[in-house]
């Protein structure tokens, strides 16, 4: 069975687009209109963009010219985070607050990826201000999940995770703050990359915790993930955060992998079946000479309750500047004070006041060493475990969420929405980097859903992640 | 940390914040805020000495403030965003009343 353009890897594309099988013209029309025609019923994308005859010319003109040296996204259809800024397009991050705004830069990924010839299909919907894990907290609706629209596509990286997922792209673009692109990856049969914080530039990113975040890659196989980290990687001059490829040591993994896992983490709140698919995947990998060792992360129990903290901490202060003054939703009232209320009532949903407020309140006078303070002190032993647990495996695995994908209106409170993220939140904390791949189905209400492992490696030794990623899935890198 | 959120510590932190959270929501967002603050309060039980925080290595890195853009460069495509301007000025309402 021949695959349709728009269903090939990135890999396969490239391959596809240097042998003269199609043209990008060719590829992009597969796309949009794959886009054009599902968006109605996933609501994968906020607005579905137009490459323009230019572009597409510009990207074939070099394909067929450079041949081999063009580099691989050249002429590729990727989706966009609506988070992430493209000057001259809207960026909301899915809120009302920011319904109007046009960037008036690119993003430095932006940039990198237009030098490389990405073609961008449109910007993809996100739980508001990528507050949350299902994308219900968008402000202009839910996305589906392609496998199953009855459920939610994982969150806040939905749209870019439905739309990957449904073939209106070949892979999207996702930021994660502790779980955004891992999460919503493992919902729908993708791979997700966290990298190293640091790892690429956050300029151009609209921030929520900034010293939580990291853009990263939605894609069908490890290799595309592999190919959009390394033209994203790198210094930035915009962003003081960055790191060089000598900030951390460089972590040699013999050619068997060895991966630890907390045991003590898997032995309650974990749908059987979900475990069972992770056994496997460690047998499988074991039986390839690959070793398993029991780590102990006693603090990871924490980890949760720490990023509750510091992520409203953060994010309650970086929402501060949307007030309605220079650009975004503004409102007005009978004096300044009323001006801003009235632009932050209006323009804010309820989980992002919710989480403002958290914030304010940990952050407050009477509060800060109880709360925010004591949770920096815990994230640092976390950091601690990590790093020693490192001294006997290379990765640490376990799976990437507790359950599959779950139903609209599941988890309706805060703290049980909040739960699907109890795996991953402790890379962001750590800053480590951490990838989800797919793992096998499980069976909910007669529909195969698809479910991920989740591996963490040291600092900067993202590679070792594409490495354990692709013996999971049987690829060649 | 067993605090108790009120309706009057949401209206306390919500004008703190300066959002406004309407009167009936009042109550859900208290008791939301209980759940929240129960489970982060998991951190109360660990002990922790009362030492400093461990530094790390990583240090603050500036960049040399030089290559400034050219005056006007990006003036046009900020200032169209602006809800309300005279020119190229922002306009606001006064922050100071004499009367």
């Amino acid at each position: 069975m021949t695959k349709l353009l728009n269903e090939l890897s990135i890999v396969e594309a490239a391959r596809g687009l240097r042998a003269k099988e199609f043209s990008v013209r060719e590829l992009w029309d597969a796309c949009a209109n794959a886009a054009k025609e599902k968006n109605p019923a996933l609501n994968a994308y906020l607005e579905l963009f137009d490459a323009g005859e230019e572009a597409i010319a510009a990207a074939q003109t070099r394909i067929d010219t450079e041949g081999e040296q063009a580099p691989l996204l050249c002429g590729i259809p990727i989706a966009m985070k609506d988070n992430i800024l493209i000057k001259g397009h809207i960026a909301s991050a899915s809120s009302k607050m920011l319904a109007n705004y046009t960037a008036t830069y690119d993003a430095t990924i932006t940039k990198k990826l237009k030098e490389a010839g990405v073609l961008f299909v449109g910007r993809t919907n996100m739980d508001e201000f990528a507050m949350g894990s299902s994308t219900e907290h968008s402000a202009y609706g839910t996305t589906k999940n392609p496998l199953d629209v009855s459920r939610v596509p994982g969150g806040s990286s939905g749209g870019s995770s439905a739309a990957a997922s449904a073939h209106t792209a070949l892979a999207a673009l996702g930021t994660d703050t502790g779980g955004s692109i891992r999460q919503p990856a493992a919902h729908t049969g993708l791979v997700g990359m966290k990298p190293t914080y640091g790892a690429i530039s956050r300029s151009g990113l609209i921030a929520l915790g900034s010293s939580l975040d990291q853009a990263g890659p939605l894609a069908k196989t490890v290799a595309d993930a592999k190919i959009l980290y390394d033209v994203m990687k790198g210094k930035d001059i915009l962003d003081a955060t960055t790191i060089s490829s000598d900030t951390y040591p460089v972590r040699e993994t013999g050619t068997h992998m060895r991966i630890g896992v907390p045991r003590h983490l898997l032995t309650e709140g974990l749908d059987a079946d979900v475990l069972a698919r992770f056994e496997e995947t460690l047998e499988a990998l074991k039986s390839a000479g690959h070793t398993v060792h029991d780590i102990e992360l006693p603090t990871s129990g924490y980890a949760l309750p720490v990023y509750y903290v510091i992520m409203p901490a953060e994010s309650s202060a970086n929402l501060a500047r949307f007030d309605g003054m220079r650009y975004g939703l503004a409102e007005r009232g009978a004096s300044l004070l009323e001006d801003y209320v009235k632009s932050k009532t209006a323009g804010f949903g309820a989980e992002t006041i919710r989480r403002i407020l958290l914030g304010t309140f940990v952050l407050s006078s009477g509060y800060i060493d109880a709360y925010y303070r004591k949770a920096e002190k815990v994230r640092d032993i976390l950091r601690a475990e990590y790093t020693s647990a490192f001294d006997v495996c290379d990765v640490i695995a376990f799976p990437t969420t507790p359950s599959p994908a779950f139903k609209f209106g599941e988890k309706s409170d805060p703290v049980s929405m909040y739960l699907e993220d109890v795996f991953t939140v402790t890379a962001n904390l750590t800053g480590m980097p951490a990838i989800s791949v797919p793992m096998g189905n499980v069976e909910r209400d007669g529909t195969s859903l698809p479910t991920g492992i989740h591996f963490t490696a040291p600092h900067g030794a993202d590679d070792v992640l594409f490495k354990i990623g692709a013996l999971v899935t049987g690829e060649t890198l | 940390m067993s605090t108790k959120a009120t309706v009057e510590d949401v209206k306390r932190l919500a004008s703190l914040a300066r959002v406004d959270v309407p009167e009936e929501a009042l109550a859900s967002f208290a008791a939301e805020f209980d759940s929240i603050l129960a489970y982060v309060g998991k951190l109360d039980e660990l002990k922790l000495a009362d030492s400093d925080r461990v530094l790390t290595t990583v240090r603050n890195v500036l960049r040399t403030d030089e290559g400034a853009y050219a005056p006007g460069t990006w003036t046009k495509a900020i200032t169209d965003q602006f809800p309300a301007k005279e020119g190229e000025s922002l306009s606001v309402k006064k922050i100071l009343n004499h009367d």
